[in-house]
């Protein structure tokens, strides 16, 4: 079926597929970490970021905004880190807070840069939900090099990510920085989420990370098949978004990833082996039955002893 | 009154209704819960709209508070079924947005639903559909709207004064006094999604976020009381909202983008100089402490 495609087409596919790989490993992390929000509010503190950059340098080359999505997300991250250690004020609240101020900001800068690059529209609108098809060789080539290198760091420090997430205090016993591991993670993690934000949009791009974790943990009882599972959930549902986003001229890529993640996510939450509704519903039933019988023989047995 | 004053006057409201809502949302540490919300509105009035084929008040009223109380149960549910929170919220709202957005984009592309408009909303347009109103005169929808949300929350929260405080502050003293903390959560999680739809068509999904969260917080920040609290919350909301449409037209921008930054602001002045939480009195303190 590929080969009817365009060749461009396929390129795009090929990177979303990788993109959502990094994605969904990337995810896993943000999961256990229990940050899942905060890719939320760093991919819509990515927005003025690339429209300054494209403001600045008047060319549309992903390198280029990704940068400027890049420094703008992590400053949004270390405002956020900055407003909860020194107010009263919770991690959620200054998250919303980065994530509404800073998209707002960069509405305003991207009407306002939309409206000076004149008829030609610069395509900027389409970072808000995606634009997978316009995306040139050029950029998938960059989109696949910086996903290739998040999956590398990902799998290089696999025992490293194990420690950080689930026993810090052991990590730090064994001689690795907190601080930096915790800077690694949050590179990685801006990365991941520029790097999407042409395919995906800023708005969706959060749910690339989010989704295809919470359906991994339905299938796996251990840190090393999740990260596994997520990493194909999230390349086959960047995929399948990108294609069907094909189909139509012009529609968003970004929400059509999201709905293919979000049939995985169903499938999950019903079939999955862990704790999925059905097996447990099974489970459910054949406790219930083994009690009965149990409490049956019981009552026979009591019967016979009044006998 | 004139074009501009129509359009000052609905921001406003908006900046009050979601400056009043705002300081019961950071206080019951909600403030992601009505990202989730206002996202998942657009479902909803996308549903109102498709089978109703109409784009005013009380359908899309109707059809916001069931997709935000829809987003509240879900988020439960799948939190109670071992699901973290954070990452709950995160696949509900992202799924529902979605599905809204994919409906924009496929199916009622013609009318005056789309994509932009969902996320920006489209005040300039407000003053336009004006409806006629017994003793007031011609009034714009959207403002008529938001002005009976307005009153609505203010009535809510006013007669359950109380019991909203001491939910918000101590949940479990107020389950052991047999206030129904469940029902509240939810009347409260009703009156996000209707503040956020009234909001949503003059200032847009996202910047509905800003509205609630970051006036409130900025109020939080200057004060202990619930009360003052929320009036300053409120303050905070107009001056916002009628700094943004002045900076919007400065610049020439987004009115709805002008106003979620016009919030930023307010709160990084909050942040600095607010007497008892921000940056500089505490600096101050801790060398003051440091001399003596």
């Amino acid at each position: 079926m590929l080969s009817y495609l365009s060749p461009n087409t396929q390129w795009v596919l090929l990177s979303t597929l990788i993109l959502g790989i990094a994605a969904g490993m990337i995810g896993c992390l943000a999961y256990w970490k229990r940050q899942s929000l905060m890719s939320d509010a760093l991919s819509h503190a990515a927005l003025p970021g690339v429209v300054i950059a494209f403001a600045l340098t008047g060319v549309k080359s992903l390198p280029v905004l990704v940068l400027g999505a890049a420094i703008s997300s992590l400053l949004g991250a270390l405002l956020i880190q900055g407003i909860r250690s020194s107010s009263r004020i919770k991690e959620d609240t200054a998250m919303g807070i980065i994530l509404s101020v800073f998209f707002g900001f960069g509405i305003m800068m991207l009407t306002i840069v939309s409206r000076s690059a004149g008829g030609s529209q610069s395509g900027l609108d389409g970072f808000i939900f995606g634009q997978a098809a316009s995306m040139v060789r050029q950029d998938v080539y960059t989109m696949l090099i910086m996903a290739a290198l998040v999956i590398l760091v990902v799998f290089a420090g696999f025992k490293e990510w194990k420690l950080f997430l689930f026993d810090p205090d052991f990590a730090k016993g064994m001689g690795l920085s907190g601080k930096w591991m915790n800077s690694l993670y949050l590179s990685v993690l801006v990365l991941v989420i520029v790097i999407g934000i042409q395919a995906v949009g800023v708005i969706l791009m959060a749910a690339l990370l989010i989704i295809p974790s919470v359906s991994a943990r339905y299938w796996s009882s251990s840190f090393r098949s999740m990260v596994i599972c997520s990493g194909v959930f999230g390349g086959a549902a960047g995929m399948t978004g990108s294609l069907l986003s094909s189909i139509g001229n012009g529609w968003p890529t970004g929400p059509f990833v999201v709905l293919a993640s979000s049939a995985i996510f169903l499938v999950s939450l019903i079939f999955g082996a862990e704790k999925g509704l059905l097996v447990q519903a099974l489970q459910l039933r054949r406790q219930k039955k083994r009690h009965h019988s149990n409490s049956w023989q019981h009552k026979t047995v009591h019967v016979k002893e009044a006998e | 009154m004139s074009y501009a004053m129509w359009i000052l006057l609905t921001a406003s409201l908006v900046g009050l209704s979601c400056g009043i809502v705002g300081a019961l949302l950071i206080l019951r540490r909600m403030a992601m819960m009505a990202d989730a919300i206002s996202h998942s509105v657009l479902l909803g009035i996308v549903v109102a709209y498709l089978i109703t084929r109409e784009l005013s008040g009380i359908h899309m009223l109707i059809g916001a508070v069931i997709a935000g109380l829809l987003t509240a149960v879900l988020v439960q549910w799948f939190h109670s079924r071992g699901v973290q929170k954070d990452a709950s919220i995160g696949v509900v709202f992202t799924t529902m947005f979605a599905i809204g957005v994919v409906l924009i984009a496929t199916k009622v592309g013609n009318a005056h639903l789309d994509t932009k408009h969902a996320l920006m909303g489209e005040i300039t347009f407000i003053p336009w559909e004006k409806v006629q109103v017994p003793w007031l005169g011609e009034i714009p929808q959207a403002t008529l709207t938001l002005s009976a949300v307005l009153l609505l929350v203010v009535f809510i929260i006013l007669i359950f004064y109380k019991e909203w405080k001491i939910t918000s502050f101590d949940p479990a003293l107020a389950a052991s006094l047999g206030i129904p903390v469940v029902l509240m959560h939810y009347i409260f999680m009703s009156m996000v999604s209707l503040t956020t739809v009234a909001a949503f068509d003059a200032v847009g999904a996202i910047m509905v976020v800003a509205m609630l969260i970051t006036p409130a917080a900025s109020a939080y920040l200057w004060t202990d009381r619930l009360s003052i609290m929320m009036m300053l919350s409120a303050l905070f909301g107009v001056v916002s909202a009628i700094m943004g449409y002045y900076i919007a037209v400065w610049l020439d921008t987004s009115i709805s983008g002008s106003m979620a930054f016009a919030t930023g602001l307010v709160f990084l002045l909050s942040f600095l100089f607010s007497p008892k939480h921000g940056l500089a009195s505490r600096l101050h303190y801790r060398s003051a402490a440091a001399d003596s």
